[in-house]
């Protein structure tokens, strides 16, 4: 292969107003013709180096090299013209419009005064065509499939003439056999001369798609290397800086009694879509009960039903033999709910309380807090300083906000909070999605030891490897119903939930109705 | 019941029919102001303002130029400088839309009197200034049928001005890449970053095109068919706007026949003025019944989702 270096930067230097240094001296060189992997933990600075490359960030200091001549973007539109090209984890896509709408959307082909519409079909199609990435041109973009709103987010960027691609975590809404397409698909557009960027950390992927990579962490860069030099092991040590184990050992199942039940689920939203289709599975005391799907088809919606944010069109929650279809979220918390958001942020903390208000947020009414009924300052900064010691969070004192903190950080004291309520059942909604490897593994343990405690746990993880490493049984939705049930982890296999998760595999009726007992 | 007949005897008559095109008028030009607005992803409360200031500005420049359409391009002037300085606070500042756009409306129903007493010494009306009136249009052929001639012929320039408008619009956004701008603008702000398309750019030129419709509607208000402007005439008609740009939902179709409701409502009541019910009460008729049909509207829309939900729950 050629080995002339098309992307270079040297000695990036980013620091944020507030004094947050997220990249250091970053050198990075990129060959053309080679898919890159950019690898390191959440906060090691992978983003902030893409957004300096791609002109959303200027750097503090240090120099962008393309093919040897030095750039300056001031926008994104810049970057373009150098024959950059980004595809961003969250779809940069306008929702009510067609697919060849949004592919040409900025740089429209015109006939007259409007857009030629119709030459937008035909320039997606033929793209579509030329690169086998397939899409539905005149479909709207809200009625499409992830993994095709993807392949439009890389058309979008071949569109505009990208000779370098930058996708960020392109896998982490796939299955399995999508992320397979998608690296044919990435490996063709390599044969035909583009390069890529491939950022990530899922260390197998990278191993099966680039010819080499570079590891951040804390914002350095550790080195670049070529991906046969090193196995998975060597690349966790250089991102992590230490061993880390994510293999999680759990004790024999031991199931008591049903806790927690669903019947007949059904969910619709207010476009009119049936979001969650007659549902219906029970939890054991000591069981993890894992839902597996692609973002999207339900698992959401579900997790909010059973919390009380939504209310479902028909069908029951029952705890501990009680109904609760009919209680608010506070109600059913009380009787014994817990739940980890999927959006820490949004639903799971205040971002701009202190990690105190943040700590007490479910106890604050309760006379464990209280001295005469009053709020007791000490009780609270004892509590609060239980849960942040006890889930190991790192912070520099307890009346600063929550959103100081990492996200890691962050999820462990909401968990720690979750935790400490000690409910009878624990949702688990994307417990890891986005936290560093050394948060994960903490989280992980910590939902083993509910499972030892004997309590009810439902994990929702769009990670399956962690559905796989975690869960007893394991349900699998597709377009808001239950397809697959999967009454023993041990039976099954990454691939087979793919299979389920793409609605190619069904069970049948009396297989998935043994998700359900009383 | 004297007061049924009144209203059916009313119906009947196609000069009652001109009347509620006339009312739909500056309406329905705001509508589509708020509509751009809106759509852009800003909420232009100070519509009310804008008009207002707008239909001063147009009776004192048509006064002094001596020129009706010179004091129709102040007007239509007044409207962009309007909506920029709020698209100054909103954008460029980072003020709240809302805020800002009170602060404007106050502004302009104070300040139009302010300057009226300034030039006139008079704090109610125009009537003494010299201003002048944008002529009315008689379609030919068309006038001459009978029932349909009365109805659509004769109206004011800016009543035709507006209808076209409509389809204009409704073009834009469809076909048009500046319309397409807005949409992905308003809609999926980071979408339309990512691809290159100034948000801010797109922003500032839907407000100006907003505060220019908007300008239109009160050069109609007036220097249409009274030729003197009063204080706070516009009435709470740029607050309907903002309704019927709702009930609307980015269509400016259904945003014309919106604003034809009003104005049919609005001439109903002008009709009825001499009919023994409390003048106030009439007065108040148009307004309640866009509320009534906007309650209306939201109602369905959710009777609409739960019809569904339903639906979806008896079904296996």
């Amino acid at each position: 292969m050629e080995q002339r270096i098309i992307l270079e930067t040297k000695n990036i230097t980013k620091v944020y107003p507030g004094g947050v240094v997220a990249n250091h001296n970053v050198n990075l060189q990129i060959q053309k013709g080679e898919i890159h992997a950019l690898v390191g933990e959440n906060g090691a600075g992978k983003s902030t180096l893409m957004k300096t490359l791609f002109g959303m960030l200027s750097p503090t200091s240090g120099q962008i090299l393309i093919n040897g001549k030095e750039v300056h973007f001031s926008s994104s539109s810049d970057a373009i013209h150098a024959g950059l090209g980004m595809v961003h984890q969250h779809f940069m896509q306008v929702p009510s419009m067609t697919v060849a709408e949004n592919l040409i959307l900025g740089a429209e082909p015109k006939n007259g005064l409007s857009v030629d519409r119709k030459k937008a079909v035909e320039i997606t199609e033929q793209l579509s065509k030329k690169y086998n990435l397939k899409v539905d041109a005149k479909e709207k973009v809200e009625n499409i499939s992830l993994a095709m709103r993807q392949k439009l987010e890389i058309l979008k960027a071949l569109y505009r003439g990208a000779n370098i691609l930058i996708l960020d975590e392109p896998t982490a809404v796939l299955t399995p056999q999508e992320t397979e397409e998608l690296f044919e698909q990435l490996k063709l557009l390599r044969k035909n001369g583009h390069t890529i960027i491939f950022i990530s950390h899922k260390l197998n992927e990278v191993k099966a798609l680039c010819n080499r990579m570079t590891i951040l962490r804390d914002g350095q860069t550790m080195g670049s290397y070529d991906i046969e030099d090193l196995d998975e092991n060597e690349i966790s040590r250089l991102m992590v800086g230490r061993d880390v184990s994510l293999d999680i050992e759990k004790e024999k199942a031991d199931f008591g009694k049903t806790v927690f039940s669903v019947k007949d689920l059904v969910y619709v939203d207010h476009f009119g879509k049936t979001k969650v289709n007659h549902v219906s599975f029970s939890i054991r005391e000591g069981q993890i009960l894992g839902v597996a799907g692609i973002d999207g088809n339900g698992q959401s919606e579900l997790v909010e039903l059973i919390v009380g944010s939504l209310k479902q069109a028909n069908g029951n929650i029952v705890l501990n033999g009680k109904d609760l279809s009919k209680e608010s979220v506070l109600k059913r918390q009380e009787a014994g709910i817990s739940h980890v958001s999927e959006d820490r942020m949004k639903y799971g903390s205040a971002p701009k309380l202190s990690l105190e208000d943040n700590a007490i947020s479910k106890i604050y009414y309760t006379d464990q807090l209280k001295t005469r009924g009053l709020l007791d300052k000490k009780k609270i900064a004892d509590f609060t300083k239980k849960i942040l010691d006890g889930f190991l969070v790192k912070y520099d004192n307890s009346k600063q906000a929550i959103s100081e903190l990492s996200g890691g950080n962050v999820q462990k004291l909401i968990v720690g909070r979750e935790y400490d309520y000690n409910p009878d059942l624990m949702i688990m909604n994307q417990p890891t999605r986005g936290i560093d490897v050394g948060a994960i593994e903490f989280i992980r343990k910590k939902i083993i030891d509910m499972r030892r405690r004997k309590k009810a746990i439902l994990l929702v993880s769009a990670d399956l490897g962690e559905i796989l490493s975690l869960s007893d049984s394991i349900i699998v939705m597709n377009e808001g119903r239950i397809v697959g049930y999967i009454d023993d982890v041990k039976n099954t296999t990454e691939k087979e939930l793919g299979l389920y998760m793409l609605g190619v595999k069904e069970d049948s009726k009396e297989q998935i109705g043994g998700a359900y007992c009383e | 019941m004297e007061i049924l007949q009144d209203i059916l005897k009313t119906l009947s008559l196609p000069e009652f029919y001109f009347a509620m095109f006339r009312s739909a008028t500056p309406v329905l030009l705001t509508t589509l102001g708020a509509m751009i607005a809106s759509r852009s992803g800003t909420n232009n409360i100070a519509l009310e303002g804008t008009m207002l200031i707008s239909a001063f500005v147009g009776v004192v420049v048509s006064a002094f130029s001596h020129s009706a359409w010179i004091g129709f391009l102040g007007a239509i002037l007044a409207g962009f400088i309007v909506s920029n300085i709020l698209a100054y606070f909103v954008l460029k500042l980072n003020s709240n839309a809302v805020i800002s756009g009170i602060a404007l409306n106050t502004l302009a129903s104070g300040g139009t009197i302010f300057v009226l007493y300034l030039i006139t010494g008079e704090k109610g009306a125009s009537t003494s200034l010299p201003s002048l009136k944008l002529p009315s249009i008689t379609i030919p052929v068309v006038k001459d049928i009978p029932v349909i001639g009365t109805i659509l012929s004769g109206h004011h320039i800016l009543t035709y001005a507006a209808m076209i408008l409509v389809v204009v619009i409704w073009y834009m956004f469809r076909y048009t890449k500046l319309g397409m701008h807005i949409r992905a603008v308003g809609e999926s702000k980071d979408a339309a970053e990512s691809v290159g398309i100034s948000v801010k750019r797109v922003k500032y030129i839907a407000l100006s095109l907003s505060g220019i419709l908007t300008g239109m509607a009160g050069a109609f208000l007036s220097m249409g068919y009274l030729g003197v402007f009063s204080s706070g005439m516009t009435a709470g008609r740029g607050y309907i706007a903002l309704a019927t740009q709702a009930i609307a939902a980015g269509n400016a179709v259904i945003g014309m026949f919106a604003s034809l409701l009003f104005g049919f409502c609005a001439s109903l009541s002008n009709y009825l003025q001499s009919s023994g019910i409390p003048l106030q009460f009439i007065q108040m008729m148009p307004y309640l019944i866009i509320v009534i049909a906007y309650t209306i509207y939201c109602g369905m829309t959710e009777r609409n989702k739960k019809m569904r939900q339903l639906k979806a729950g008896d079904t296996k």
